[in-house]
């Protein structure tokens, strides 16, 4: 039961929230117009409509870039999959107790700082076009491979940072009851660190998989045709940058989904630590 | 349109009048009434024309990647313009300017741009474009231990991997040729030729003058297939980059006009581009 006082204080707090929208949609609209009107206004403003938001090129250049941001999502997905793998299996490596594990230790640190390290465009050159000039057989030599090869070099380098962050976030009281449960190491992991370690990063995770996205499109340097090539081919038979314009909302539109599950997840662990 | 047909008319008069030892320049160095002389020119620096290229500069066009040291068939083309312009050696200014830069819309850090740009009339939107200054063809290179090293006609290239640099009409002829197929594109032709030394790419197109420097010069494992013809028969031209709606267009393209009456043109295409037209055609 509220209290007409109560009743009269909710009352209130909803006027003044239904006019903090109505003055944040006003000034977000004279801020527009604003913007609109400078930038419209400048004496360089056709030129740069012509240059950047020509509806014609744009309709052109979907198809291309379209079928560019496939390559893209494809790459991404596959990759992403075994990066989580092989990142989960190096941050466990790293993380493994005692002496005897130091040279497995000391592979897994140096391959973390090496690749973490490397631009990756540098690994992309190396992989791409050093792996095929040793003329082994066995090794790839479809640009796509060479190119995934190498951003799951990198990526999983910085996952598996990620994920030993997760891991060593575990309270030590934590492994100490799992050992009291008479758990064995591996158990201990798999049952109890990792699930733990895992949900504290999935925002960390989500943010990586965002850079991903856009940086899938550099295998275009081994010769792949992704969005971004796809949108260079266009502008430069047209001299028109509409086609970059074009490929710049589809990423943006790729990554909105993911940037809205990292903010709910984050949410939903804040919800969770607070109802604790 | 008086005017100019009266001002060209007291132009002439003038001229007639006037006693031989006065005689001004002659009546070329006018493009639509506008004199194009060095103190007339709306040039960025007054007294100096500054020309663009990229970096690197590629041979043959330009040579040890220095563009002002007036070698190389667009170093000395660049020249040529500017003496006709009535520029000095010294007067002439190079900066450098990517791809992307030289074609933005907005304002120009060059007075003209010598970069083999290939005009096409949809490109003419976005720039001006002088008068041709050379008419170039493309070429299929290959290595000569790879597997299409025994390619003689289009049809049977078609069954090859083949890449180009982007933003090319190398790369248009590659689609061209193979359609099917997906072209593997590469930011330069370093990373091109990187491709088809490392096998990922059978066949690498080129214009001819850069494919005859590559393959005597760089790839000698590498060996020119034929040239591949232009799209729908056209033949393709490089003119100079210049601003859209630049008031020098005219004058440049009538400088290389010029040049190309006294036969100039030809003289700096044979010293530069001499071992030209030694490769069969590809049908």
């Amino acid at each position: 039961m509220t209290s007409d006082v109560g009743r009269e204080r909710l009352a209130y707090k909803r006027s003044r929230a239904r006019r903090s929208t109505v003055v944040a949609l006003l000034s977000t609209v004279a801020f527009a117009v604003v913007a609109w009107f400078a930038v419209t206004g400048s004496p360089g403003w056709p030129r740069v409509r012509q240059s950047f938001f020509n509806a014609d090129v744009a309709w052109r250049a979907l198809p291309g870039v379209l079928e560019g941001l496939w390559l893209n999502v494809r790459v991404l997905v596959v990759c992403g999959a075994i990066i989580l793998v092989l990142a989960l299996v190096v941050a466990a490596l790293r993380t493994l107790p005692g002496p005897m594990w130091f040279p497995v230790r000391a592979l897994a640190t140096a391959y973390v700082d090496l690749f973490r390290g490397l631009p990756l465009i540098i690994t992309l050159y190396l992989v791409g076009f050093g792996l095929p000039a040793l003329r082994l057989t066995g090794i790839p030599n479809d640009y796509v491979v060479l190119g995934g090869i190498a951003l799951i070099l990198t990526y999983t380098a910085y996952v598996a940072e990620v994920f030993r962050a997760g891991i060593e976030s575990v309270h030590p009281s934590q492994l100490a009851a799992a050992r009291s449960l008479g758990l064995g190491r591996r158990k201990t992991l798999r049952l109890v660190v990792l699930p733990q370690a895992v949900r504290r990063v999935t925002p960390a995770l989500l943010n990586d998989f965002v850079a991903m996205q856009k940086d899938c499109g550099l295998i275009s340097v081994l010769g792949a045709v992704d969005a971004v090539r796809a949108a260079q081919i266009e502008q430069a038979r047209s001299y028109n940058f509409t086609p970059y314009v074009v490929a710049g909302l589809l990423f943006v539109l790729l990554a909105v989904p993911s940037a809205r599950l990292a903010d709910a997840v984050t949410r939903r662990a804040a919800t969770r630590q607070g109802a604790r | 349109m008086r005017a100019p047909l009266l001002i060209a008319a007291a132009a002439l008069l003038a001229a007639a009048c006037a006693p031989a030892d006065e005689a001004g320049p002659p009546s070329q160095t006018l493009v639509n009434g506008l004199p194009c002389t060095k103190d007339k020119l709306a040039t960025l620096t007054a007294g100096k024309i500054t020309f663009g290229t990229d970096q690197p500069a590629y041979a043959p066009w330009f040579v040890d990647d220095d563009p002002s040291n007036g070698k190389g068939f667009e170093s000395a083309i660049a020249y040529a313009v500017a003496g006709e312009l009535g520029y000095a050696k010294e007067e002439v200014v190079w900066t450098r300017v990517p791809f992307n830069a030289a074609i933005q819309p907005g304002k120009k850090t060059y007075d003209a741009d010598i970069n083999q740009f290939s005009m096409t009339e949809e490109r003419r939107q976005a720039v001006d474009f002088s008068a041709s200054y050379y008419e170039v063809a493309q070429a299929a290179v290959t290595l000569k231990t790879g597997k299409a090293a025994g390619v003689k006609t289009l049809a049977d290239l078609a069954q090859y991997k083949i890449g180009a640099q982007v933003g090319t009409t190398s790369f248009d002829a590659a689609t061209r040729i193979v359609p099917s197929q997906q072209v593997a594109v590469y930011n330069t032709n370093d990373d091109a030729k990187a491709a088809l030394t490392a096998g990922q790419i059978d066949v690498l197109l080129l214009d001819l003058p850069t494919a005859l420097y590559v393959t005597s010069a760089e790839l000698t494992d590498a060996a020119i297939l034929g040239q591949v013809p232009g799209g729908q028969g056209r033949r393709e031209h490089f003119g100079i980059v210049l601003d859209k709606n630049s008031p020098l267009t005219g004058c440049v393209s009538m400088a290389l006009d010029t040049l190309r009456g006294k036969g100039k043109l030809k003289e700096i295409e044979q010293q530069w581009l001499a071992a030209q037209g030694t490769a069969p055609e590809l049908k």
